[in-house]
C-alpha cells in the first residue's frame, strides 16, 4: 500500500467546517445533509399546501388568482414528491444501510456527495420559476402536453429540474444497490438483511429502471416546445396521450419509490416494539419485489378515462388488482408480527401503527380507483386527491417520521423528549384524517381537483379539511423543535437504544462514530 | 501495484463532485435562459461546460491516480463495475422511452389517426382521408414533403463499421489480457477510429436528409412530423453515445499507452468496453427499427 493511503487511512477525525459538508463522502454527513435538505422542502411544499387550503377554506376567490393556484398545486406535488419524500428516504439509506450491513461506508463515497449536491441545485432552479414570467409550472406535476407546453419562461427551468433530479436519483439508488450487493459484511447473506436494506434495495432498481423514463419523456417536451418535433402533436402524427403512457411507466414505479422503503422502516420498528422477529421475513422479502414487478405493467389505470380500447382497461384493471396481493401479504405480516407480542408504544411505534391502519386506507381506495368502471366517476376529483394522500402523508411521511423517531437516538445519542413526541404523534394522526378524510366524500360526490373554487355543497367538508390542514401543518412545528432539542441535548441514548433492537447498526454506539465497521464485523 | 490493500477505500473529502454541481448549476440554467432568449444564457452555458471539463479532468485524473498508485482492493473494483453495469442499466431505459414513443407511434397513434379502433369520428371529423401507414408526418404533414431514409447504402455501412469496432475491441481486450501491447494499442486504435469513422458518416447522412428534395436530399427534418421526430431523436442520442463512447476509448488508448493495465487489472478499459457494446446493441436495434422496418 501506498503512503498515500496509509495517510488517508490514518486520518479519522471528521474535517470541520463548511468543507465537512461540501467536500463531504462520509455516508452519515450526506444522510444528514439528505434529512435536512428534506425537512427544508418539506415545509417549502407545506406552506404550497396552507395556501392551496387557505383557498379552498371557503367557496369562491379569497387570496390568490386561480392561475397562481395552479401554479401551488403543481409546485406543491413536484416540491414534495422529489424534495421532500425522495430525499428523506434517500437521506435514510445513506445514514442506515450501510449500518445494517457492516459497511464501513457507501460503495461510492465520492458520487454520493454529488448525488446530494445536485439536488439543492435542482431545487434553486425549480422554485425559481415562481419568480419567473408566466410564473412557475401551472399545468400539474405530471406536465401533460399541450397544457405544459403553455408554461412560460419556467418551462425550461422545470424540464432541466427534473433532469437534475433524476441524475441524482439514479446516481443514488446506483450507490445504494452496489452498497448493498458488494460491501455486506461477511455472513451477511441477502436472507439475513434487514427488511429497510431489502426494501431499498428494490426500491433503487426500481428508480434505475423507471427515472430515465421520465428523463426521455421530459426531453421529449422540450424538444416539441423549441425543436420542431411531434411527439405529442396529432397534426404530425405524434399523440398527446403518448406523453401520458411513458410518463406514468415512469410515475407508478415511483409511488412505489416513495412507499417501499416505508414499508421497510415499519418492517423494523414493529418487531423492535412488539419484541418478536418479523412474521414471514421471507414473504416480506417476495411480496416486495413483487409489487415491484407488478408496479411496471400497471402504468394505463392512471389514464383509464383516455380512450383506450377495452383489452387495455382490462389488462390493466386486473394486474392492478393483483398488487393488493403482495400488500395484503405485507399488511397480515406486520399484523401477526404484533400478535401476542410485550407491545409498547413509544412514538415510532406509534407512527408505525398509524402507517399500518392509514396507509391500509390508502391502499382500498387505491383498489377502488383501480376498477374501470368505478375509476370513471371517480377520475381527477377530490376521491384521488384523498386516496394519494393518505398513501403518501399517513403512509410514507409517517413512515420517514417513525424511522426518524426510532434511529434519532443512534444519530444525536440522545433520547428525544417522549411526551412531546407523543402529542406530535396524536397531533399528527387525528389531524392528518381530519385534512383528508372529508376528502372522500366531496370527491364522491364529483368536486373536481386542481381547482380553486367550488360548488357549496361542498363548503362543510372543505372548511373541516382545511382546518386539519392548518393544524397538521402547525404541529409539523413540534417535529422540527423535538429533533432540535434532541440534538441539542437530553437524555443519553444507550447503545442498543430500544430493548426490543436487533441488528448491527445497534451495536455501534450512540452517537454513532464518524466511521464505523472500519473492519467488518461477523454476522452470525 | 505489487499489493493492494485489505481495507476498502474509503476516500475523506473530495472537491470535485461539487465543482460538478456548480458546472450543472451553471450549464443547466445557461441552456434554460438561452431558450427563453436571454443573453447571459450562452455566457452561463459556456462557462458550466468549461468547469464540468475541469471536473472530469480533475476527478477521473484523481481516480487515475488512485488507482495507478494501487489503493484499490478487488472489491473496490467490484464497485465500479457494478456501478458501471447500473450506469449501463439506466442508459439503457433511456434509449427505450425513446423506442417506447417510436413503437407507440407506429402501432397506435397512425393507425388510430387513420381511424382504426373505436377512432372512426377522429379520422372522419378531424383528419378525413388521412391513412395512418408509416413512414408518416402526420395527417397536416408537418414539416412538408421528405424521403425516408432507407437502410441499405450509408447506414448498412455504419451497421459494418459499428460490428467491427465491436470485434476489434474484443481482440484488444484479449491482447491485453495475453499481455500483446502492440495487439492492443492497435487494435484499440482501430476501435476508437473506427468509431469516429461512423460518426464522420452519420454526420454526412444527417446532411444529405436535411437537404431538399429538389437539391438531391431527403427533405427530411427534425421537424419532419413524428417521423422526423423518432427518427433524429433516436439516432441522435445514439450518435451522441457514440461520441461520447469514442472519446472514452481515446482516454483509454492514452491510458494503455502508458501502460495503466495490467492483464489481472484493467476496470477502466471494460467498463469503456461494455459501454462501447451497449451502443453497438442499440445501434442494431435503430438499424432493423428505425432504418429498416
Amino acid at each position: 500500500m501506498s503512503t498515500t493511503a496509509e495517510a488517508h487511512h490514518d486520518h479519522h477525525d471528521a474535517p470541520s467546517g463548511i468543507k465537512r459538508w461540501i467536500f463531504a463522502t462520509n455516508h452519515k454527513d450526506i444522510g444528514t445533509m439528505y434529512l435536512v435538505f428534506s425537512g427544508l422542502m418539506f415545509f417549502t411544499g407545506g406552506a404550497m399546501a396552507m395556501i392551496i387550503r387557505a383557498e379552498l377554506f371557503q367557496p369562491g376567490l379569497q387570496f390568490v388568482d386561480p392561475g397562481f393556484f395552479n401554479q401551488m398545486t403543481t409546485m406543491h406535488a413536484l416540491v414534495m414528491v422529489f424534495g421532500a419524500v425522495m430525499p428523506a428516504l434517500v437521506g435514510l439509506a445513506n445514514w442506515m444501510v450501510p449500518l445494517m450491513v457492516g459497511a464501513p461506508d457507501m460503495a461510492l463515497p465520492r458520487m454520493n456527495n454529488w448525488s446530494f449536491w445536485i439536488l439543492p441545485v435542482a431545487a434553486i432552479l425549480l422554485v425559481s420559476t415562481l419568480f419567473m414570467g408566466g410564473g412557475a409550472p401551472a399545468s400539474g406535476w405530471t406536465m401533460y402536453p399541450p397544457l405544459v407546453l403553455q408554461t412560460g419562461d419556467a418551462f425550461p427551468f422545470l424540464i432541466f429540474s427534473v433532469h437534475l433530479l433524476g441524475m441524482s436519483s439514479i446516481m443514488g439508488a446506483i450507490n445504494i444497490v452496489v452498497t448493498i450487493m458488494n460491501m455486506r459484511a461477511p455472513g451477511m447473506g441477502l436472507l439475513k438483511m434487514p427488511l429497510f436494506v431489502w426494501t431499498w434495495l428494490i426500491t433503487a432498481y426500481l428508480l434505475i429502471l423507471a427515472m430515465p423514463v421520465l428523463a426521455g419523456a421530459v426531453t421529449m417536451l422540450l424538444t416539441d416546445e423549441y425543436f420542431g418535433t411531434s411527439f405529442f402533436n396529432a397534426a404530425g402524427g405524434g399523440d398527446p396521450v403518448m406523453f401520458q403512457h411513458v410518463f406514468w411507466f415512469f410515475g407508478h414505479p415511483e409511488v412505489y419509490i416513495m412507499i417501499l422503503p416505508a414499508f421497510g422502516i415499519v418492517s423494523q420498528i414493529i418487531p423492535t416494539f412488539a419484541r418478536k422477529p418479523l412474521f414471514g421475513y421471507d414473504s416480506m422479502v417476495y411480496a416486495t419485489a413483487s409489487i415491484a414487478f407488478l408496479s411496471f405493467i400497471v402504468w394505463a389505470h392512471h389514464m383509464f378515462t383516455v380512450g383506450m380500447p377495452l383489452a387495455g382497461q382490462l389488462f390493466f384493471m386486473f394486474s392492478t388488482m393483483l398488487i393488493a396481493v403482495p400488500t395484503g401479504v405485507k399488511v397480515f405480516n406486520w399484523t401477526a408480527t404484533m400478535w401476542k407480542g410485550s407491545l409498547t408504544f413509544e412514538t415510532p411505534m406509534l407512527f408505525a401503527v398509524a402507517f399500518l391502519f392509514l396507509f391500509t386506507i390508502g391502499g382500498f381506495s387505491g383498489l377502488m380507483l383501480g376498477i374501470t368502471p368505478a375509476d370513471f366517476q371517480y377520475h381527477d376529483t377530490y376521491f384521488v386527491v384523498a386516496h394519494f394522500h393518505y398513501t403518501l402523508v399517513p403512509g410514507a411521511v409517517f413512515g420517514i417520521m417513525a424511522g426518524v423517531y426510532f434511529w434519532l437516538p443512534k444519530w444525536t445519542g440522545h433520547m428525544y423528549n417522549e411526551k412531546l413526541g407523543k402529542l406530535h404523534f396524536w397531533l399528527s394522526a387525528i389531524f392528518v384524517n381530519v385534512t383528508f378524510f372529508p376528502q372522500h366524500f366531496v370527491g364522491l360526490a364529483g368536486m373536481p381537483r386542481r381547482i380553486p373554487d367550488y360548488a357549496t355543497q361542498f363548503a362543510d367538508f372543505n372548511m373541516i379539511s382545511s382546518i386539519g390542514a392548518f393544524v397538521f401543518g402547525a404541529s409539523q412545528l413540534l417535529f422540527v423543535y423535538i429533533i432540535w432539542s434532541c440534538v441539542r441535548g437530553g437524555e443519553k441514548a444507550s447503545t442498543q437504544v430500544w430493548e426490543g433492537a436487533e441488528g448491527l447498526e445497534w451495536t455501534v454506539p450512540s452517537p454513532a462514530p464518524h466511521h464505523t465497521f472500519e473492519v467488518a464485523p461477523e454476522v452470525r | 501495484m505489487a499489493h493492494t490493500s485489505d481495507r476498502y477505500y474509503i476516500p475523506h473529502g473530495s472537491p470535485w463532485p461539487i465543482v460538478g454541481t456548480v458546472a450543472l448549476l451553471l450549464l443547466m440554467f445557461g441552456v434554460a435562459s438561452a431558450l427563453n432568449g436571454a443573453a447571459i444564457g450562452k455566457f452561463s452555458m459556456l462557462a458550466g461546460a468549461v468547469v464540468l471539463l475541469f471536473m472530469l479532468f480533475g476527478w477521473f485524473g484523481v481516480v487515475i491516480k488512485e488507482s495507478v498508485d494501487g489503493i484499490y482492493n478487488q472489491q473496490v473494483d467490484r464497485s465500479f463495475r457494478m456501478g458501471m453495469a447500473w450506469f449501463i442499466a439506466s442508459e439503457v431505459m433511456f434509449f427505450a422511452a425513446f423506442f417506447g414513443a417510436l413503437f407507440y407511434a407506429r402501432q397506435i397513434v397512425l393507425p388510430w389517426l387513420g381511424g382504426e379502433s373505436n377512432n372512426f369520428f377522429t379520422n372522419f371529423l378531424l383528419w378525413p382521408g388521412f391513412e395512418g401507414t408509416w413512414p408518416s408526418n402526420g395527417p397536416a404533414e408537418i414539416g412538408g414533403e421528405y424521403k425516408p431514409m432507407g437502410p441499405w447504402g450509408l447506414p448498412a455501412i455504419n451497421t459494418a463499421i459499428l460490428l467491427s469496432s465491436g470485434v476489434t475491441i474484443t481482440i484488444a481486450h484479449h491482447a491485453l489480457k495475453a499481455g500483446n501491447r502492440g495487439m492492443l494499442i492497435l487494435f484499440l486504435g482501430l476501435t476508437w477510429a473506427l468509431g469516429l469513422l461512423f460518426v464522420g458518416l452519420q454526420a454526412t447522412e444527417y446532411a444529405h436528409a436535411y437537404h431538399d428534395i429538389a437539391d438531391g436530399g431527403l427533405g427530411l427534418t427534425l421537424g419532419s412530423g413524428i417521423y422526423g421526430s423518432t427518427f433524429f431523436m433516436l439516432t441522435g442520442f445514439h450518435g451522441l453515445h457514440v461520441t461520447l463512447g469514442a472519446t472514452m476509448l481515446i482516454v483509454i488508448w492514452f491510458r494503455c499507452l502508458k501502460g495503466h493495465f495490467t492483464p489481472e487489472n484493467h476496470f477502466g478499459f471494460e467498463g469503456v468496453a461494455w459501454y462501447w457494446h451497449f451502443v453497438d446493441v442499440v445501434w442494431l436495434g435503430l438499424f432493423i427499427f428505425v432504418y429498416w422496418l
